[in-house]
């Protein structure tokens, strides 16, 4: 599903942000990435989610060489990945279901054949009756539950979230890891970013992985080989 | 497509804020300036060429024998003579009368156009024989004319009227060399704001286009996306620009057609004119919609 092998990230000239990650996420596998603050968490799920390419290294996504890729056949693996972002980054002007909607439509899929999905997403968050309104009369709560709605709307192969549950209670934050877990259990691979050990609890079988100081500890090499692979 | 199809509730991913900048106001303005130099530079071609046109054949035989008799004899030998010739196509002996009239309004006369004015009556006036050539051999005509104004009347002189009105249409043509030059500088400044225009659009939406680009969107829909909206907001520009240049261009016609003398009555725009001036905004609105395009392109090419 994706290869890191040997990348290293650095910004302009300064240090590398990220050196020398290596590890294999199997398809339908769940990772929680932790470590401290500063240790490259946000960088590395950039590069996950196509908005930066390594420094060096290899990245490998859904089988093909991502280092190499032409900018052009981006779009096409972007819209294979879900993301939720820390910040939201719902779009100030639309309302929560054109939020949610957003991957449907850019994905060319008709009106027609998106209401249904859109509507039962915004009752599955609990927001169909705030569908129409904009993001910045939501809480912070149903902004996250938006965000997360439109990263998975378009059943991602790939789910990425950084600190999904950082603004909601801990009701809601069972209730979206209950979901990225029937996600995964659907073949859906997620990688969630959080700094809640309650959370990393909660999930069966899920794999960790640790960045500290931009360096991925992996000191049984289950990250880099998985069983899988090593059969 | 110069203003692209994009599914309405695309379109929604700009806030729509029609009208609200400056760029239509900005367009307009432009657009209008350079609709009226366009016609400025039409106008005044059109009236070097017509000038030109006239002028180019056209000589003046001044006959100033003293003695009227004979001079007005050597007018009619002449005109007579050159009108039989083959490279001659008018030869008209120009009257006293209306040679008096034009000095009367120069001079003054009692009778207003000054034909049976006394004093005029008294002056030694020449005779002058009008004669527009056929053709392109203008070297070889003159030397013919020389000949014949010779034999028919001695010391007359022969007056070229591209020597005198030449330099005025040479000047008009540099004016609307001008005026096309400003037709240029003016589309360069309208495409230097669209371009202004989309990079600010660009910049205000920065991160719509960054969580688009994130969720798949490829640069061409983007591009449309702003695409459209800067075409239309320019097409509102141009069209406001347009009207007024209209009105003005039909205010200055109506006063122009009171003008009937001298070079102003030379000066219109034709149905090329017209054509041209129709078609400008057109173009204008197919070159914003490009270079917007090409802008935002180029810009998207940054961001991964």
């Amino acid at each position: 599903m994706v290869e890191f092998n040997g990348v290293g990230l650095r910004y302009g000239p300064d240090a590398e942000v990220l050196a020398d990650i290596s590890f294999n996420l199997q398809p339908g596998s769940f990772y929680f990435l932790t470590g401290p603050s500063g240790a490259g968490k946000t960088s590395l799920l950039k590069m996950l989610y196509l908005a930066q390419r390594p420094s060096r290294g290899i990245v490998r996504l859904f089988g093909e060489d991502l280092v190499a890729m032409p900018r052009h056949r981006l779009p096409g693996f972007r819209r294979r990945i879900g993301v939720v972002f820390q910040d939201f980054r719902l779009i100030s002007h639309l309302s929560a279901r054109d939020n949610i909607a957003l991957p449907l439509r850019i994905a060319g899929v008709s009106e027609e054949d998106l209401s249904g999905p859109v509507g039962e997403m915004l009752s599955w968050i609990g927001l169909d009756e705030r569908a129409e309104a904009r993001p910045a009369t939501l809480s912070g709560g149903e902004q996250q539950r938006v965000a997360i709605a439109r990263a998975v709307i378009a059943r991602p192969q790939l789910l990425i979230a950084d600190e999904p549950t950082g603004n909601v209670d801990p009701e809601m934050a069972m209730r979206l890891l209950g979901l990225f877990e029937a996600l995964n259990r659907l073949g859906t691979t997620v990688v969630v970013a959080t700094h809640d050990v309650h959370l990393i609890s909660r999930i069966d079988n899920a794999q960790m992985m640790r960045l500290e100081k931009g360096r991925l500890a992996d000191p049984t090499g289950a990250l880099r080989y998985p069983p899988a692979n090593r059969i | 497509m110069i203003i692209p199809r994009v599914p309405v509730q695309h379109r929604r991913l700009l806030p729509d804020h029609r009208l609200s900048g400056p760029t239509p106001w900005v367009i307009a303005i432009l657009m209008m300036l350079t609709l009226l130099a366009a016609a400025a530079g039409v106008g005044l071609a059109r009236s070097a060429n017509a000038i030109g046109a006239a002028i180019a054949g056209r000589v003046t035989v001044q006959i100033v024998t003293a003695n009227p008799v004979v001079r007005a004899e050597q007018a009619a030998a002449l005109r007579r003579r050159a009108a039989a010739q083959s490279f001659v196509r008018s030869a008209r002996s120009v009257d006293q009368q209306e040679l008096r009239a034009t000095l009367g309004q120069w001079f003054g006369s009692e009778e207003g156009g000054g034909g049976d004015d006394p004093v005029l009556k008294s002056l030694p006036l020449p005779a002058l024989v009008d004669i527009d050539f056929v053709g392109e051999d203008r070297a070889g005509h003159m030397q013919a004319l020389r000949t014949l104004v010779a034999e028919e009347a001695p010391g007359a002189r022969i007056i070229p009227h591209a020597e005198w009105l030449g330099p005025v249409a040479q000047l008009i043509r540099s004016l609307a060399w001008v005026a096309g030059a400003l037709v240029v500088l003016m589309t360069l400044a309208s495409a230097a704001v669209v371009i202004m225009t989309a990079r600010a659009a660009l910049g205000t939406h920065y991160a719509t286009i960054e969580m688009l680009h994130l969720i798949g969107a490829t640069d061409r829909q983007i591009t449309r996306l702003f695409q459209r909206r800067i075409a239309i907001d320019t097409a509102y520009g141009i069209a406001l620009g347009s009207v007024v240049a209209a009105a003005i261009l039909l205010l200055i016609g109506w006063q122009w057609s009171g003008v009937t003398s001298g070079l102003a009555a030379t000066a219109s725009l034709g149905p090329t004119g017209w054509a041209l001036l129709l078609a400008l905004p057109l173009l204008a609105i197919a070159l914003a919609a490009l270079t917007a395009r090409q802008t935002l392109l180029a810009a998207l090419k940054k961001i991964l």
